[in-house]
């Protein structure tokens, strides 16, 4: 039935509705639709008043520094409010998670939604799921107390040994900076592409499946230029919704990057993100420039955020128009 | 080996490495839970439950008025999210075509991407800044907000799931659109509409980025909703990052509290899906 013919039978009724229990029912109807439309209005007015209290709060770091935020140098007690470096170690985390995390949750997806028996693909989804449900300060804690030792002891020296010619991998393993925090997102956005690509690639029509097998190819071939090809973009925005979510993240990062302003090329070196700057000063900031250029911070955040989410939705959507859910 | 031979090998080994890679990803959440039980057993002794933090050096306390800061956080969220979100949500399913709906449709899963610490610092300039106080109502607007959209989105679809001919039925009947919404419609979705209620309360339990400049934290017992307040992710952070073993140990018991809460609520919102299609 569809939705046309049941604002018909509303149509219809509605009109019968004219004296006594009926005229009052009609009223009530209409209050109770006002109260329905009001509580959607609501979620239009979070966001804005999100927007407008944000822009607000910054305005006089936005009017005094402006544009000399663009600079590299953090320090507060010397009216420096340059937040490149943030911005450094946002990106430079998030492309290690991505570059960690992309392949292998495109390689649970196919597993989960091709490969594996009914059977085991069930319990081994909502395994997955809950990894995505682990809350980021346990993350946290366990990054800082197990994770960083293992990559100081063991990845790093090992990756310093085989690849130290790069600068990539010089200098001591600390155990905390950028490539642990990489990692640690890694591990928190691999359920995102995996959860995201598994539904993409469920919508991928079984013809273009059968197709390829009729034409004699092999399993991996049938997914990599059947499957795979249909289902780029829904995974390309898997890809992009998951990079939102490691750049937004605060307090498993801020636990093992070790909260330096600074930009180095050794991935081994500590450094800051925007969300764990926030995680770290916000509460200790004094002075008015100091606390309204943090929440500048905040509104940047905020922007990449609806930028990313903007794209990455546009992608998914166009490959499966239902909507993805598994966000 | 012929060409056909080392194509299939190809594509068995590279099954095979698919498999191993959900494999890992299964294995690291069995590493992440296995060890913070093991390391955090030891912290739930029964007065874990029932007192406050003492200060480094004394033995004993526990971490109750964080566990009650965190209820009393979540319930106010609740209290405002739960009804806006799914009178949203059942607007958006029943009513929600053109330009408004769209809207709600698009911002709604646009919140859903907004950092948690950006909504925290929204909370801070919008509360805690005009009444230059830390309060439990700064960090409920915060976690509120961070459930509004995932209620919205999930009552959307269970209502849409339901049948239109259960709700023509009772408009046949002369039953007004509000009872025939309120009675027929949304009970028929309330296994849907409850996984998503659900949900949104284990999303907002663990967190803590937006509670740290909301709730602030506070070491005695507290419940005043003008004031500072505990919560247990922030004593997590706090105890997990300060250099005190005894502390230390106190995160991983509140990590493994934590997580048992999360995977419960989880757990629950699947049960509650599932009782749909049991009856």
């Amino acid at each position: 039935m569809s939705q046309d013919s049941a604002d018909l039978v509303s149509f219809r009724v509605a009109r019968r509705v004219e004296t006594g229990e009926r005229a009052r029912s009609h009223f009530a109807d209409r209050i109770f639709s006002g109260l329905l439309l009001g509580s959607a209005w609501i979620i239009l007015i979070v966001v804005c008043g999100l927007l407008a209290v944000l822009v607000k709060a910054s305005w006089p770091a936005l009017t005094t520094i402006g544009f000399k935020a663009a600079t590299l140098a953090w320090s507060p007690s010397d009216d420096r409010y340059g937040v490149l470096s943030f911005a450094f170690g946002t990106v430079v985390t998030s492309i290690i998670a991505l570059a960690l995390a992309g392949p292998m949750g495109i390689a649970v997806a196919l597993f989960l939604s091709e490969l594996a028996p009914k059977r085991l693909a069930g319990p081994v989804s909502m395994l997955v799921e809950l990894l995505a449900a682990v809350p980021s300060v346990v993350y946290g804690l366990w990054g800082l107390f197990v994770l960083a030792p293992v990559m100081r002891t063991v990845v790093q020296p090992a990756l310093g040994k085989w690849l130290g010619f790069l600068p990539l991998f010089q200098g001591p393993p600390l155990g905390i900076g950028m490539l642990t925090g990489g990692v640690l997102l890694s591990i928190m956005i691999l359920p995102t592409v995996a959860a995201i690509a598994r539904d993409v690639f469920a919508a991928v029509p079984i013809e273009q499946r059968e197709g390829m097998l009729a034409l004699g190819s092999t399993r991996w071939e049938m997914l990599t230029k059947a499957v795979l090809p249909y289902a780029r973009q829904g995974v390309i925005g898997a890809l992009v919704l998951a990079l939102g979510r490691a750049m937004g993240e605060a307090m498993a990062v801020v636990m093992v990057i070790g909260n330096t302003p600074a930009v180095s090329a050794s991935l081994f070196r500590p450094a800051y993100t925007m969300a764990s700057v926030l995680a770290n000063e916000f509460t200790e900031a004094t002075g008015q420039t100091y606390v309204a250029m943090l929440i500048e911070i905040g509104l940047l955040l905020f922007g990449m955020s609806i930028v990313v989410n903007v794209i990455a939705r546009a992608l998914v959507w166009s490959v499966s128009p239902k909507g993805t859910r598994a966000v | 080996m012929s060409r056909l031979a080392v194509r299939n090998a190809w594509s068995a080994f590279m099954i095979c490495v698919a498999a191993a890679c959900a494999g890992i990803a299964a294995l690291l959440l069995a590493i992440i839970v296995l060890y913070v039980l093991s390391k955090g057993a030891g912290a739930l002794r029964p007065t874990f439950f029932t007192q406050i933090p003492r200060p480094v050096g004394i033995p004993g306390g526990g971490v109750a008025n964080a566990i009650l800061g965190s209820a009393e956080i979540i319930a106010l969220a609740s209290i405002a999210a739960v009804p806006i979100g799914t009178a949203a949500g059942v607007y958006l399913a029943l009513f929600g075509r053109g330009r408004v709906a769209a809207s709600v449709r698009f911002l709604s899963d646009v919140l859903t991407g907004v950092p948690s610490i950006a909504i925290g610092v929204f909370a801070y300039a919008l509360v805690v800044l005009p009444a230059r106080q830390f309060s439990a109502v700064s960090a409920s607007v915060a976690l509120g907000i961070i459930m509004l959209p995932i209620i919205v989105r999930t009552t959307e679809e269970a209502v849409r799931l339901v049948p239109h001919t259960i709700r023509e039925g009772a408009l046949a009947l002369g039953i007004p659109a509000w009872k025939a919404t309120l009675l027929v419609t949304v009970p028929v979705a309330r296994p849907g509409i409850t996984t998503g209620v659900l949900l949104a309360i284990a999303r907002v339990a663990g967190e803590s980025a937006p509670l740290l400049f909301t709730a602030f934290g506070n070491p005695q017992w507290s419940v005043g909703l003008t004031h500072p307040i505990a919560a247990l992710p922030l004593v997590i952070f706090q105890y997990a990052i300060s250099p005190y073993k005894d502390w230390q140990q106190t995160a991983w018991g509140g990590a493994l509290v934590l997580i048992a809460l999360v995977f419960a609520l989880n757990l629950a919102a699947r049960v509650a899906l599932r009782s749909r299609f049991a009856r």
